[in-house]
C-alpha cells in the first residue's frame, strides 16, 4: 500500500521504509545528488540532496517518507545551497573539464551545469595528488575525488574485495587504495567489477579508452542529468 | 644573412626602440631595436616574451589524454596539435596504417582548419596593411576598416572562416578544441546529411579561395618594387611533402632545400627528426632557435610555412591550386630571377594557393563515401616512443611523446611552426629596419613595416591565444645614458599619445 508525500507541491506516491529520494526517484523527480547510487545504501555525505522536509533541512537519500509531509527540492534557496557545495568541490580537487575524458558523462560536471554554476567562486586549492597507473587495465586519478564513496561502496559490497577506503579527516579527507604498497596492481581489482564502473566523475578509468565517444553521444550531451538519471 | 644585426657591440650607448606588444599576430612579442646616435640602425631582435608549460605538465598524464589536452595550446589551429599528437599517439598504439575511413576524416578536419586558418590571416590580419598601405590611416588598418571600403572582400573572408569551422565541427564535434581524432583513428565518422550539408557550400569557396589568389597576385604585380624586395632574405626551406613529392600538408616526409632551391635532405623519415634537427638557444628571447644538424646554428636555419612548402614540393594535387602554382613559380624566375622567391610578401600568395588546395581538397573529400565508414579505430604492437609531424597553417608541427610501461607520458618535446622560423623572423625585421627604419625618423607608419614582415609568417607567438585588433603599443626612445627622450604611445582603440 502506498502513501503521497508533496515534493515541491505535487504528490509522489512512496511505500513504507522508502527514503524521499527513493520515493522521487521512483515517481520520475530529480533531486540533485552525488554520492547517492540506487544500487547501494545511502551515505548522506555529499549534501547535495538536501531539501527541506516540514521546514527542516535534511538529506533526501536519508530522509524517510512520510504521509502528507511537504518536501521543498528545487527552490532558489536550496539551489544556491547546492551550487555552493558544488563550487567547494571543483576547487577542493583538480577538475579541468577540458581535457578530462569524462567531460559530457560526469555526473559532477552535469549537475554543476544543471545548478547554472558559471564560477568556482572560491580560490583553487591546486592540491597536489598522484595518478596511479600501476594497473594494467585501470587508471586512478585522484584529482578528481569527491570523496563520494560510492567506489568503497561498491568494492565492498558489490565485489567483495575492499580495494578503496576514505582516510584522512576533515579537509584531509581522501581516498586511498587497500593494499600494502598503496597501489592498485597490488589489490584483486579488476576492469570487471562494478567498482570500476561506479565513479560518477573520472577518478577510476578504464585504460586506453580515452575520448571514444564522440561529442554529442556522451551520456549527458543527449540529456539533462534531470532527465538522464530518472531513467 | 640572419646575424648581421642581431648583437651591437657596444649596446651601452646605443638609444633602444621597442615596439611592444606586436599587434595584429597571435600571442605577444615585442621587438627592440638599437639606434645610434645618427639614427642608424645598430641591433634589431624578435624577442618572444611568453612561457608555455605543455611539455612539462603533461607528464604523468595518460597518453589517450594528451591529444585533446595539448590542443589547448592554441584558440587558432588547436586541430594542429590534436592531430600532430594524435599521429605520434598512433606510432605508440601501434596503429601503422589508419583504416580509410579515419585516414580520410582526419585529413578533412585538417584541411578545415587550413582554410579557416588561412582565411582568417589573410582577411582579418594582413589585408589592412596589403589594401590600404602599411603607414595609411591607423583608424581604419583593421578588419572593420576593411568591411567599409571593401564589404565583399571581408564577407569572403568571414564566410570562408565559417566553412572551415563548420567542417571541423562535422569532424572533431566541436568548432574549437574538439575530441575527434583519437590514438588509432577517429570517433566519429560523417553521415550522408553531414557530407551533403558542407558539400553544398563548397564549390562557392573554392571560387572565393581562387578570388583571393586572383587578389593576392595583383597586388604582387602591381607593385613589385615593394612585394620582391620587402624583408627579402635568402634562407634554406623546410616542410612535408607527400611520398610522390605532392605537397600534403597531413603526412609525408621531411624535405630541405637550400637557398638557391636546391635538395638538401629528402624522404627523411620524421620519427628521426632528431638527428635532422637541432634547437640551440639565446639569452635574449624564450623561443629557441631550430637548425640542420648538417650544417650547424650559422648556416642551417630555415624557414617553413605556406611560401616553403609551395616551392618545397614537386607539384599540388589540385588542378586548380596546381596551375597558380606553376603561375607562382613563372613569377620568381622573371626578369633573370632563379631559384625560390624569398619575399617575405610572398607568404600570402603562397598561402592563398594553399587555401585554393584547401577548398579543393575538402570538396574532393567530402564526395568520397568512405568518410561515412565504420572502421574508425585500428592499433596493433604497443612501443615507447612516436613522433607526429604535421603541416600546420603556419608550418610545420612536431609532437614528440615517450609513454612508459604505466601508459603514463614520460617525456614530451614539442617544436612548433613558429619556432622553426625565429631565426627567420628575426632576419625579415633586420632587413625591414636596414630598408626603411635607417637615419630615419620613427613614426607609427615606419614601425607597422616591422610589423608587416613579423605579420606574413602569421606567426603563433604564445599557440595559446587569439589577440586580434590593435593592441597597446608603446615605444620608447633611451639617449645613450638610458634617459628616455621620447615616448609614443597607441592606445587600444588606435589613437597616439606622447
Amino acid at each position: 500500500m502506498s502513501d503521497v508525500f508533496l515534493l515541491d507541491g505535487e504528490q509522489v506516491p512512496f511505500t513504507v521504509g522508502q527514503t524521499v529520494m527513493a520515493a522521487a526517484r521512483a515517481a520520475g523527480r530529480y533531486i540533485p545528488h552525488l554520492c547517492w547510487h540506487p544500487e547501494f545504501q545511502p551515505h548522506g555525505s555529499c549534501r547535495l540532496c538536501t531539501v527541506k522536509a516540514d521546514g527542516h533541512f535534511a538529506a533526501a537519500c536519508t530522509l524517510a517518507a512520510r504521509p502528507g509531509m511537504t518536501v521543498d527540492n528545487r527552490t532558489a534557496e536550496l539551489d544556491d545551497q547546492r551550487r555552493t557545495l558544488l563550487q567547494m568541490l571543483f576547487v577542493e580537487g583538480n577538475h579541468f573539464c577540458p581535457s578530462c575524458e569524462k567531460s559530457g558523462a560526469c555526473k559532477l560536471q552535469a549537475t554543476a551545469y544543471e545548478l547554472k554554476m558559471m564560477t568556482p567562486h572560491f580560490d583553487h586549492f591546486f592540491p597536489d595528488r598522484a595518478v596511479d597507473a600501476s594497473h594494467p587495465d585501470l587508471l586512478l586519478d585522484f584529482n578528481r575525488c569527491i570523496l563520494c564513496e560510492l567506489c568503497v561502496r561498491a568494492s565492498r559490497d558489490a565485489d567483495g574485495k575492499n580495494v578503496f577506503a576514505i582516510t584522512g579527516r576533515g579537509i584531509k579527507s581522501h581516498l586511498i587504495v587497500n593494499s600494502p604498497s598503496g597501489r592498485l596492481a597490488d589489490t584483486a581489482m579488476s576492469l570487471a567489477d562494478r567498482a570500476a564502473s561506479v565513479c560518477p566523475v573520472g577518478v577510476i578509468l578504464a585504460k586506453g579508452r580515452g575520448f571514444v565517444i564522440p561529442i554529442g553521444e556522451r551520456r549527458y550531451d543527449r540529456q539533462q542529468i534531470g532527465a538522464a538519471e530518472e531513467q | 644573412m640572419g646575424f648581421e644585426l642581431e648583437t651591437a657591440d657596444h649596446p651601452e650607448r646605443l638609444r633602444r626602440v621597442a615596439i611592444d606588444p606586436l599587434s595584429r599576430v597571435e600571442g605577444h612579442g615585442k621587438v627592440s631595436i638599437l639606434l645610434d646616435d645618427d639614427d642608424r640602425v645598430r641591433q634589431v631582435r624578435l624577442h618572444i616574451v611568453e612561457f608555455r608549460g605543455f611539455e612539462k605538465f603533461i607528464q604523468g598524464r595518460p597518453y589517450w589524454e594528451v591529444p585533446v589536452m595539448v590542443q589547448r595550446l592554441c584558440g587558432i589551429c588547436p586541430v594542429s596539435h590534436h592531430l600532430a599528437a594524435s599521429k605520434a599517439m598512433d606510432v605508440i598504439v601501434g596503429a601503422g596504417q589508419l583504416t580509410e575511413t579515419a585516414e580520410k576524416l582526419r585529413r578533412l578536419m585538417h584541411y578545415g582548419q587550413i582554410l579557416q586558418s588561412h582565411a582568417l590571416h589573410f582577411f582579418h590580419l594582413a589585408s589592412p596593411d596589403l589594401l590600404f598601405g602599411f603607414d595609411s590611416e591607423l583608424s581604419r588598418r583593421n578588419i572593420v576598416g576593411i568591411a567599409a571600403a571593401h564589404p565583399e572582400t571581408a564577407k569572403r573572408g568571414i564566410l570562408l572562416r565559417k566553412f572551415g569551422q563548420e567542417v571541423i565541427c562535422a569532424t572533431a564535434g566541436k568548432r574549437v578544441h574538439g575530441t575527434g581524432s583519437v590514438p588509432g583513428g577517429v570517433n566519429k565518422s560523417l553521415t550522408a546529411a553531414e557530407c551533403d550539408f558542407l558539400l553544398a557550400d563548397s564549390a562557392r569557396m573554392i571560387d572565393w579561395s581562387l578570388a583571393a589568389v586572383q587578389l593576392i597576385k595583383q597586388l604582387h604585380r602591381q607593385n613589385p618594387a615593394l612585394y620582391d624586395n620587402f624583408a627579402n632574405f635568402r634562407a634554406n626551406s623546410m616542410s612535408l611533402v607527400a611520398h610522390d613529392g605532392s605537397l600534403d600538408l597531413y603526412h609525408g616526409q621531411l624535405r630541405v632545400r637550400d637557398a638557391d632551391g636546391k635538395l638538401l635532405f629528402d624522404r627523411v623519415d620524421y620519427q628521426a627528426y632528431g638527428q635532422l634537427i637541432a634547437e640551440g638557444v639565446k639569452p635574449w628571447s624564450y623561443m629557441k632557435f631550430p637548425y640542420l644538424v648538417g650544417l650547424g646554428e650559422e648556416r642551417g636555419w630555415y624557414r617553413v610555412g605556406p611560401l616553403a612548402r609551395v616551392q618545397n614540393c614537386d607539384r599540388i594535387g589540385t588542378p586548380l591550386a596546381e596551375a597558380e602554382r606553376q603561375e607562382f613559380l613563372a613569377y620568381a624566375g622573371e626578369n633573370g630571377r632563379s631559384g625560390p622567391l624569398h619575399a617575405t610578401l610572398a607568404y600570402h600568395w603562397a598561402r592563398m594557393i594553399e587555401m585554393l588546395f584547401a577548398a579543393e581538397t575538402i570538396a574532393a573529400l567530402l564526395a568520397d563515401p568512405a568518410l561515412q565508414g565504420d572502421q574508425l579505430t585500428t592499433s596493433g604492437q604497443r612501443v615507447a616512443e612516436g613522433v607526429g609531424v604535421i603541416e600546420a597553417p603556419r608550418g610545420t608541427l612536431i609532437h614528440h611523446y615517450r609513454v612508459d610501461d604505466d601508459d603514463l607520458v614520460s617525456v614530451a618535446n614539442l617544436i612548433v611552426s613558429t619556432t622553426h622560423n625565429n631565426q627567420a623572423m628575426n632576419s625579415a625585421v633586420r632587413e625591414v629596419a636596414k630598408t626603411y627604419l635607417d637615419g630615419r625618423r620613427l613614426t607609427e607608419g615606419l614601425l607597422n613595416h616591422i610589423e608587416v614582415a613579423i605579420r606574413a609568417f602569421d606567426p603563433c607567438l604564445s599557440c595559446a591565444t587569439h589577440a586580434l585588433g590593435q593592441m597597446p603599443l608603446e615605444v620608447l626612445l633611451y639617449d645613450a645614458g638610458g634617459a628616455i627622450v621620447g615616448r609614443l604611445c597607441r592606445a587600444s582603440g588606435g589613437g597616439l599619445s606622447s
